[in-house]
């Protein structure tokens, strides 16, 4: 059936869509949780994934990237400045302290070829997709 | 799946201070931690996405005004898939209520972390003053 086909699609593009909208509806009697923490864009093309995520001050060397099959997380943490006795806030607004951030894709990642860079404070991910993942193409002989 | 309201990290500003822009585009808030030393005035704000080049800092009387420019970068052929942040210029402006020696402030952008010392005129710097036993 045509229409089945079509939500099935649907499905598929957007696995995170049901997620986010029970965690919007959520959020919005709290705070803002530090669960969603550091907010990811996620590009996609047919065969890579580019996330990045703004993380200012972190040092990129103390940055954990794991991926495991679709689902990618990232780790790290930064330190709070730290004042001396005569010293004192007037404000304080940035963050500090650890973070997790896991995020899923729609399809599995190639760990082996992932590619990531960090410069002014912006990590840059490449996620090429894995080769068993990628859609196949059949071709069809005439008999 | 763009979509503004799950930016709640990021903070737009409100309205410009300086009327608007000519280009279109959004401008951020930075969140700044601003910390009062002995002999300076320490403003840390988070700029990602800023350098050395792209960083205006300037000090009009007792304004001290921040503006970082940001180019969105989109890679080529991909379509965005979530959008949790949006991209745009930084803006903060702050009134100094202490008086600072312009000639030595120095500001320098590292891992898109800004960092302005504002070093206290020689005036206003406080002194210990020695309190003398009266006979």
């Amino acid at each position: 059936m045509l229409w089945q086909d079509l939500e099935r699609f649907g499905r598929l593009l957007y696995p995170l869509q049901d997620f986010e909208r029970m965690h919007r509806a959520l959020s919005r009697w709290g705070s803002p949780s530090s669960v969603d923490f550091p907010a990811v864009n996620v590009w996609l093309s047919g065969d890579t994934a580019v996330i990045t995520t703004e993380l200012p001050g972190v040092d990129p060397k103390a940055i954990d990237i794991s991926v495991v099959g679709k689902t990618l997380t990232l780790r790290g943490s930064r330190e709070p400045e730290i004042l001396k006795e005569d010293e004192s806030y007037h404000r304080r607004e940035r963050w500090h302290g650890q973070f997790t951030k896991t995020i899923e894709l729609p399809f599995s990642i190639d760990a082996g070829k992932v590619e990531a860079g960090f410069s002014g404070g912006i990590l840059h991910m490449n996620l090429p997709r894995a080769e068993a993942d990628k859609p196949r193409k059949i071709s069809v002989k005439s008999v | 799946m763009a979509d503004a309201a799950k930016e709640t990290l990021k903070k737009e500003a409100a309205s410009q201070e300086k009327g608007e822009l000519t280009r279109q585009r959004r401008v951020f808030t930075p969140d700044v931690d601003i910390i009062e030393r002995k002999e300076d005035i320490v403003v840390i704000a988070d700029m990602p996405g800023v350098d050395e080049k792209s960083t205006d800092i300037t000090l009009d009387k007792n304004v001290l005004t921040i503006y970082g420019r940001v180019e969105a970068v989109v890679p080529d052929k991909h379509t965005l898939y979530i959008s949790e942040y949006g991209i745009g210029d930084y803006q903060r402006v702050f009134t100094l209520t202490d008086e600072v020696d312009r000639e030595k402030i120095q500001a320098t952008v590292n891992n898109g972390v800004l960092r302005i010392v504002l070093p206290k005129a020689e005036a206003v710097r406080t002194r210990k003053i020695a309190v003398t036993a009266g006979s």
